[in-house]
């Protein structure tokens, strides 16, 4: 066979790296990507029967409609945003991190335990105070323990924190059965809610955690770009026998920002046991942890970017929520939407660094 | 189909690539327009400068790449080669630099690795014939050993067995010769010959002009990609081929200026060290280096260079011994120390590793950061100084004509050349007393390697002492003022590369101190 | 005695959920891909093998017949297999083709296919009116044994025949699994792939094709140990968060069983024992919500050891984690 190389090469269709791609177009392809998003998202709600346009108008009514349902709607944006920002930490040094579930859980437990035990001994600021204190120290030991290990003999973290986090929820339940059981429950497994002093203020309908939510974006924002143990951070992320050659200390690096991404992680299960449940139970982290991971991605782990994402991702849990009572769809379908806008944006990630050439014809000779 | 019997064949066209062009990306033009022609029964050089397009132009006979338009012929026949499998049909075998080897499989496993046949693996039938290919051609290879625990030329063998198995004729091997000794390459080139004698056609890609003089019957120069030259061996001279080369006339000598040899800055004695599989890597090391002195340092790869430079960087743990710096007016042993540490001490240290996007740079930050990367911890407060660091680069930038978009372009998009030149221009402008360079010129093209000596030399004239590890054993005799060879881990000798030969360094590459002969 | 044969026949029934999702990411790993989604798999094959027996029974009651437990074992299998598939080839055609982090890539599955899980699970209950359940010839056909002629052989009858088929199934798995990673040229080829694929490729070796056949095989396999958790532990009866992290271990003990495919038969069998120990060795003064807790434990404890011990032959296969791409430079 005389095969001829054809002139214009091979395959129909041919990739190309690019150089570099303008701020226009990256954006454009990244809001097409969420476009084939929804586009995919309405088809299974018109394959459940449904009408689209109804279901997303009550998805955004029962998530803004009302200053009630905005309030909740913020309430579930807020520990988003703070383990949104503790996972971008870690994985900005591609430390795996999928505990902060389990880390705000022991941050709970930590605030928990101060509430119950201490709230006569102190008065109501100090009491809130070392309740936050306490969850940031629970919550960054929960982050060390797997850090430690990564950083003495490279134990897999992926699987470590994640293990930690059936842990810390398996402890709870040790925890509302056994010793922190409430009596006045007689049978039922609970533990008892915490007395006023130990509760979080409100402003403007939601506990003070949103404005040390402010201050912390800000702040990490800048601990990531600008600070020395966030251009560290950087480094051992980006290659690790850099770091080591240049003489940063590894372990201690990995070990660190574990610990802070655990801390507010923890914080995060303070604001939610002192200032939205006034207790703890098994779903005080209800997947925040891994809702977080989503958001943390969605938003290139930029904090300033997280804020908008978390609340995108808090009105579709919200609006879920509603559309299950209305229209009997199960909630979780806001899982399934994020998961669809998520594969989304990381096929568009390929799109951003490559071009594809298409060709109209392959000239054939022999 | 039918084949000619390999003697009557002889001296016709096995392989005929015309007008070959292949882009990467839309900007990098590996090959334009290249020609290339072997017969069978003759050894055919493809001489270029690193980054020419020999092994881009080779991947395409290879079914590696695909070329973007121009023709191939094979035994006549014009052919697509469309996938390493359509190259072995062709029977076209290619041995690339970086052996393709799996490293926990054995020998035959890799050699049979992909190749059509029953269901199940007959490991008999295969160690069979991979013994009577041996035995042919006068190797020995043992078909169940692992390939982690063969040298380097064992891996060789490997790969040239791997490409006769599946009946290979045409044979392309890329710088074969860069990681052997001068003993190894005089085998390896007998066994070229009895190829050559058996009918084979070969092509073999270098850029070291006296292999190809050794060798070649022909040779066929590229530069920049494209086709200058094709002219018999025979007619050939050193001066001739580089010229084609560059494509102007060079100068090949490397500078080595005298200089009286300063105080010893940097002792070594008796380290050993062990690698994260508890291996010994390096045995009780002991040498010293001076100021205003290059030395040299020479060794099959893998006879424990990396090890031993990162010991003396202080990232690599010392089993044992003492690593001595001159500081002020006393000695300070910095074993056991972090970097950071050692920079503390007052010990100020310049090491370029070999791995220079990997190790040395981070290859996804730009120029600024990677400049930082040394002074990053400088200053009071938790932020960092960004603005110096631009000033750095932008000295850097003019003083080794560095060439990029600008100071925030990502490192890993600048060229192999002028990456270097960030690291060690990074390296050597906080002005240190000992510079320790690790292959600084591989993968460079001429010009960038003569800048680079420069480089090196101007750092000598000012009292630094240099140790320059390398890899190309005619660079190292000329530029080092003392030149030590390391064989698995251990010295074998510190020579003086004035009155040494080739030939004998060679033989301490080969040597532990041991078994040395009398007369070395 | 007897506490030890139960335990044992315990550990089998708790195992095989464990072993089949494991036996398919090894597979997957083989070819260079870590596919931390197999929690997410395990729960769309939970659900679709679920959906997949029930709508069938409902069609052939509809039709006036009686549903057919075997047919049924058919129809959940073959839809549990189906969506792994698919689950896995998007997995891997975002992670081989479109390049993305294969990390990121699999937490995304993961988190997404818990969500379909329950999501399918709950939206069958609400059509269902109330809660789903197969019906008694399905279940029976889950959880009898597969050769009640044999499991009536005195001593080894129970302990070795009296479980149900897919306990049989995952053994065969296991077996078939080790056969072909170590004897076959495909398999040889796959192990290539997943250590050296640059190499793989210039020994011409259809890199792609291998990635995508195993991390599509390892999806389907992976997705009936889901399926397992839905028929078999749960009853043929949607509970929601059924697989509640044995996806994760499951990943965990591919670790545990250093790749191999045999070795995991023994992995899957300690780790389904210690799961449910607390019933058949109780210890006093240990609550049981702590002992619960001991897969977890064991799963970090195994963790930290086999990285304290690392060796060469017995190690992730070399390429996991990064993706390949020839034209790259």
């Amino acid at each position: 066979m005389h095969n001829r190389v054809r002139e214009t090469g091979g395959r129909l269709v041919r990739m190309v790296k690019r150089d570099e791609i303008g701020r226009g177009k990256a954006l454009a392809i990244r809001a097409a990507a969420l476009l084939c998003a929804m586009a995919v998202g309405t088809l299974l709600i018109v394959a459940l029967g449904h009408q689209p346009l109804a279901v997303y108008m009550e998805m955004l009514n029962g998530s803004l409609g009302s200053r009630t349902v905005l309030t909740e709607t913020v309430k579930i944006a807020l520990p988003l945003i703070f383990c949104g920002i503790a996972i971008s930490i870690a994985f900005r040094m591609r430390f795996w991190n999928i505990g902060a579930e389990g880390q705000l859980l022991m941050g709970g437990i930590a605030a928990t335990y101060v509430a119950l035990f201490h709230y006569q001994h102190l008065p109501r600021p100090a009491l809130l105070l070392v309740m936050a204190l306490a969850a940031l120290a629970a919550g960054a030991l929960w982050g060390l323990i797997p850090a430690l290990f990564k950083a003495r003999w490279g134990t897999n973290e992926t699987l470590f924190t994640l293990m930690l986090n059936y842990i810390a929820l398996g402890y709870i339940r040790y925890l509302q059965t056994g010793t922190w059981r409430d009596p006045r429950m007689r049978g039922f497994p609970k533990i008892a809610s915490f007395d006023l002093s130990a509760r979080l203020p409100n402003v403007l309908g939601v506990h003070v955690g949103w404005i040390v939510m402010l201050a912390l974006v800000v702040l990490a924002y800048l601990y990531l770009t600008r600070t020395k143990s966030g251009f560290e951070i950087s480094v051992v992320g980006q290659s690790q026998p850099t770091a080591s050659y240049i003489g940063m200390n590894v372990s201690r690096i990995v070990m660190r920002t574990m610990a802070i991404s655990g801390a507010l992680a923890g914080l995060a299960g303070y604001f939610q046991v002192a200032g939205v449940n006034y207790t703890l139970t098994e779903t005080t982290a209800g997947g925040i942890g891994f809702t977080a991971i989503t958001v943390a991605w969605l938003a290139k782990l930029n904090p300033i970017l997280i804020v908008p994402v978390a609340f995108f991702i808090a009105i579709l849990e919200k609006g879920a929520g509603k559309i299950q009572t209305t229209f009997k769809i199960p909630a979780s379908a806001a899982d399934v939407l994020t998961g669809i806008i998520l594969f989304f944006m990381l096929g568009c990630e390929f799109f951003l660094q490559y071009r594809l050439i298409f060709r109209a014809g392959r000239k054939e000779t022999l | 189909m039918e084949q000619k019997g390999a003697t009557e064949r002889r001296g016709e066209v096995a392989v005929r690539m015309r007008g070959i062009t292949k882009t990467f990306g839309s900007r990098v033009v590996a090959n334009h327009n290249a020609h290339l022609e072997v017969r069978w029964g003759e050894i055919l050089a493809l001489l270029g400068e690193n980054g020419s397009g020999k092994t881009t132009l080779m991947n395409m006979l290879a079914g590696i790449y695909y070329p973007d338009s121009g023709e191939i012929e094979v035994n006549g026949r014009e052919v697509s080669i469309r996938s390493p499998r359509d190259a072995f049909e062709l029977r076209i075998g290619m041995i690339h630099q970086h052996f393709k080897l799996v490293d926990v499989l054995t020998a035959s496993e890799n050699i049979v690795l992909g190749l059509p046949g029953g269901v199940t693996l007959n490991r008999r039938a295969v160690a069979a014939r991979i013994r009577a290919i041996g035995e042919k051609y006068g190797f020995a290879l043992d078909p169940e050993k692992k390939i982690y625990n063969m040298s380097v030329s064992e891996k060789q063998t490997v790969e040239i067995v791997k490409a006769l198995y599946r009946g290979a004729d045409i044979l392309v091997l890329d710088e074969p010769t860069a990681v052997l000794t001068p003993q190894e390459i005089e085998k390896l080139f007998a066994v070229l010959r009895a190829m050559r004698e058996d009918g084979k056609a070969i092509i073999i890609i270098t850029h070291k002009l006296g292999e190809v003089l050794a060798i070649s019957d022909r040779v066929t120069i590229l530069r920049k990609g494209e086709y200058v030259d094709t002219v018999p061996t025979a007619t050939a001279s050193v001066q001739s081929l580089t010229e084609g080369m560059v494509g102007h006339a060079v100068r090949l000598e490397i500078e080595r200026p005298q200089l009286p040899r300063g105080e010893e800055l940097l002792r070594v004695q008796n380290v050993t060290c062990l690698n994260a599989d508890h291996v010994c890597k390096v045995k009780n090391v002991s040498f010293s280096a001076y100021g205003g002195e290059i030395l040299g340092v020479a060794g099959v790869a893998g006879s424990g260079q990396k090890e031993l430079c990162e010991a003396v960087a202080g990232i690599q743990n010392v089993r044992g011994g003492s690593i001595l710096f001159r500081t002020g007016d006393g000695y300070e042993n910095i074993v056991g120390m972090k970097p950071d540490v050692i920079f503390e001490k007052g010990v100020s240290l310049a090491f370029v590793p070999e791995d220079r996007l990997g190790m040395g740079l981070v290859a996804s930050m730009d120029m600024v950061d990677n400049v930082m990367l040394r002074s990053y911890k400088a200053g009071k407060g938790p932020f960092v100084d960004r603005r110096s660091a631009r000033r750095v680069c932008q000295t850097l930038i003019d003083q080794l004509e560095i060439v990029t978009p600008g100071v925030f372009t990502p490192v890993r998009r600048l060229s192999g050349g002028n990456v270097q030149k960030v690291l060690l221009g990074r390296e050597i402008y906080h002005h240190p007393r000992v510079l320790m360079v690790s292959y600084p010129v591989r993968g460079l093209d001429i010009n960038s390697s003569y800048k680079i000596y420069d480089l090196l030399n101007e750092q000598k004239r000012r009292g630094v002492a240099v140790i320059f590890v390398g890899e190309d054993l005619d660079v190292l005799m000329e530029i080092s003022d003392r030149l030590m060879v390391l064989c698995g881990g251990e010295v074998s000798g510190i020579v003086d590369p004035r009155e040494v030969s080739k030939d004998d360094v060679g033989l301490l590459m080969m040597q532990a101190p041991g078994k040395e002969a009398a007369d070395a | 005695m007897d506490t030890l044969m139960n335990l044992f026949g315990a550990a089998v029934l708790a195992g095989t959920p464990l072993l089949l999702g494991m036996l398919g990411e090894i597979l997957t790993q083989k070819s260079g891909h870590l596919n931390l989604g197999l929690e997410g798999t395990m729960y769309m094959g939970a659900a679709m093998s679920l959906a997949g027996a029930y709508y069938y029974e409902q069609w052939v009651t509809a039709a006036g017949g009686a549903a057919s437990g075997f047919v049924a074992c058919l129809f959940a299998t073959g839809a549990a297999f189906l969506i792994g598939v698919l689950a896995s080839l998007l997995y891997c055609f975002l992670t081989a083709t479109l390049r993305a982090d294969q990390n990121v890539t699999g937490l995304v599955l993961a988190i997404f296919g818990t969500g379909f899980g329950n999501f399918f699970g709950e939206l069958m209950g609400i059509g269902a009116g109330g809660y789903v359940t197969v019906g008694a010839a399905t279940k029976a056909a889950f959880a009898n044994p597969a050769f009640p002629s044999l499991a009536a052989l005195p001593v080894v009858g129970k302990l070795l025949f009296g479980y149900n088929w897919m306990v049989y199934l995952g053994v065969a798995v296991a077996l078939a699994m080790a056969w072909f990673l170590n004897h076959t040229r495909a398999g040889l080829n796959l192990r290539a792939v997943g250590e050296n694929p640059a190499t793989a490729d210039a020994a011409g070796i259809h890199v792609t094709k291998y990635k995508y056949a195993a991390t599509c095989i390892g999806g389907g396999i992976s997705a009936l140990g889901g399926m397992y958790i839905s028929m078999v532990n749960t009853g043929g009866v949607w509970v929601h968060d059924c697989v509640s992290g044995k996806g994760w271990i499951a990943v965990a003990l591919v670790i545990f069983a250093t790749w191999s495919p045999a070795r995991g038969l023994f992995c899957a069998l300690i780790f389904g024992g210690l799961s449910i120990m607390r019933m058949y060795v109780p210890v006093p003064g240990l609550p049981m919500e702590i002992y619960e807790l001991l897969p977890y434990v064991a799963t970090v404890l195994v963790l930290i050891f086999t990285s304290i011990r690392q060796s060469r032959e017995h190690a992730q296969p070399r390429a996991c984690g990064t993706n390949y791409f020839r034209e790259e430079r």
